[in-house]
């Protein structure tokens, strides 16, 4: 049952923590991890996300959900943060947000969108560029569980220069054994690279994902349209509707969170 | 008053519209939902009532367009905090779909094509509250809006405006939904911020 088994008390995760920004890393010229410490976190599943409160000195304020692009260590949570052009709240965040500064958080939110380390089946994680960060929080757990689950994640991007922790990635099977990792380009290739840049298409989820026989769990996350394209292509190619779990998020001025699936 | 994020400015603040707390205006028409779009065939499509007591009401795709149609121009708020205003429907007023239905219910649970599922108050579906709908600005509503057809009531956060909608089961007792099952609001009141269980 999706409400089952979740972190912390109802009561613990709708309460407003603050919380402070410890470190930053950069991940590409416009997106940036945050690295929170956020006291008495009651730890949280990958998949899931955070809302944060920003409040301006007027007291004006507003929220943005975000996912969690790690899993907890100790008190410390990660957000990776896509910097939206005229966006409200992801300028402040990449921009200007410094260590020390304080947020308002609270969660974990979201418990459908989950990967469970006692999880068994295969997994296909299909990422469209910020989609990544929930899929990242799953590779992760995976790591740090010590899981022999099989993974295979596809990441669609515009060009390289796109990819979110993309040397944790190019480290593949060294560091992840049983994870194998497709990156696609829709805008421009690496050097070397003999194929165009293009879409992902229903043929490169047959070749880069699993049998729809081996049952894979199926983790699509990502801008609305390739959302609805990637989850279209997995039904076609014969994956069933009910081990297709998704998570949109749409380009209206909602920042670079990825909102619960809703609507 | 929450804690000051120090140089955060947020966006201008306007004296135009009204909007929920915590909402910001959204010009484009986000799609969110958990799973694979249904495609659901106009020829294979019903949409039931079903009592409390087992007595079914059900409709398919020539009699739900004989009935009687409105074109409500309604505000909807979505819990992932966007709200878009002025949008235009067309389609039938639970009062009409309810009309001849005898329950003493107190509690709906919305079942569509696909699998979800939303709970929400009977009260809250009356008193020309909420539609049926299968237009959206004036063309037939798209599979990744809900159509063949969808619930509309935009008095409540969007998530209970349940797409692909093929029933309504009326209940003594109330039955928690999809959501409301992850911890999301039983009721989902956008003024009152009922986000989530206990908000």
């Amino acid at each position: 049952m999706a409400g089952a088994a979740l972190p912390g008390g109802l009561s613990e995760r709708l309460a407003w923590r603050v919380a402070r920004l410890v470190a930053v890393r950069s991940e590409t010229d416009t997106a940036r991890t945050l690295v929170l410490e956020a006291p008495g976190w009651p730890g949280h599943l990958a998949g899931q996300r955070v809302d944060l409160r920003l409040t301006a000195a007027d007291g004006y304020s507003t929220r943005r959900s975000y996912s969690l692009a790690a899993p907890a260590d100790g008190d410390r949570l990660e957000l990776t943060v896509q910097r939206v052009p005229g966006g409200e709240v992801s300028p402040y965040l990449t921009e200007i947000y410094s260590v020390g500064d304080p947020v308002e958080l609270r969660g974990p939110i979201g418990g459908w969108f989950v990967w469970r380390p006692t999880d068994t089946a295969p997994v296909l994680l299909v990422a469209g560029g910020s989609g990544l960060v929930p899929l990242m929080a799953m590779v992760r757990a995976r790591r740090a569980a010590g899981s022999r689950s099989p993974f295979r994640l596809v990441c669609s991007v515009r060009t390289p220069s796109d990819l979110y922790y993309a040397a944790e990635l190019r480290a593949g099977a060294s560091r992840d054994p049983g994870l194998d990792v497709t990156i696609a380009y829709t805008r421009a290739v690496p050097e070397h690279w003999t194929s165009p840049p293009r879409r992902l298409r229903a043929e490169d989820l047959v070749a880069a994902g699993w049998p729809p026989e081996f049952e894979p769990t199926c983790y699509v996350c990502g801008p609305t349209g390739f959302v609805e394209a990637v989850a279209d292509a997995l039904v076609e190619i014969g994956h069933a509707s009910e081990r297709i779990r998704t998570e949109r998020f749409g380009p209206s001025g909602s920042s670079a969170g990825t909102g619960p699936s809703k609507v | 008053m929450g804690i000051v994020s120090p140089g955060f400015q947020g966006r201008p603040r306007s004296a135009g519209a009204v909007l929920p707390p915590g909402q910001y205006i959204a010009e484009d028409f986000p799609v969110l939902s958990a799973g694979p779009t249904p495609r659901v065939e106009q020829a294979a499509w019903e949409f039931t009532i079903t009592t409390e007591t087992g007595v079914e009401h059900r409709w398919d795709w020539p009699a739900f367009l004989r009935l009687p149609s409105q074109s409500p121009t309604v505000d909807i708020h979505c819990v992932t905090q966007w709200t878009k205003l002025g949008t235009t429907w067309e389609g039938v007023s639970l009062d009409t779909l309810l009309g001849g239905v005898e329950t003493a219910a107190e509690y709906a649970l919305v079942h569509s094509y696909g699998g979800y599922t939303t709970n929400l108050p009977l009260a809250d579906l009356l008193d020309g509250q909420a539609w049926v709908v299968h237009r959206y600005d004036g063309a037939p509503l798209a599979p990744e809006h809900g159509g063949p057809a969808r619930l509309l009531v935009p008095h409540l956060y969007f998530w209970k405006s349940a797409k692909w909608v093929r029933g309504i089961r009326l209940l003594d007792r109330d039955e928690q939904g999809f959501w409301e099952l992850a911890g999301y609001h039983d009721r989902g009141d956008p003024w009152l911020e009922q986000r989530y269980q206990g908000d």
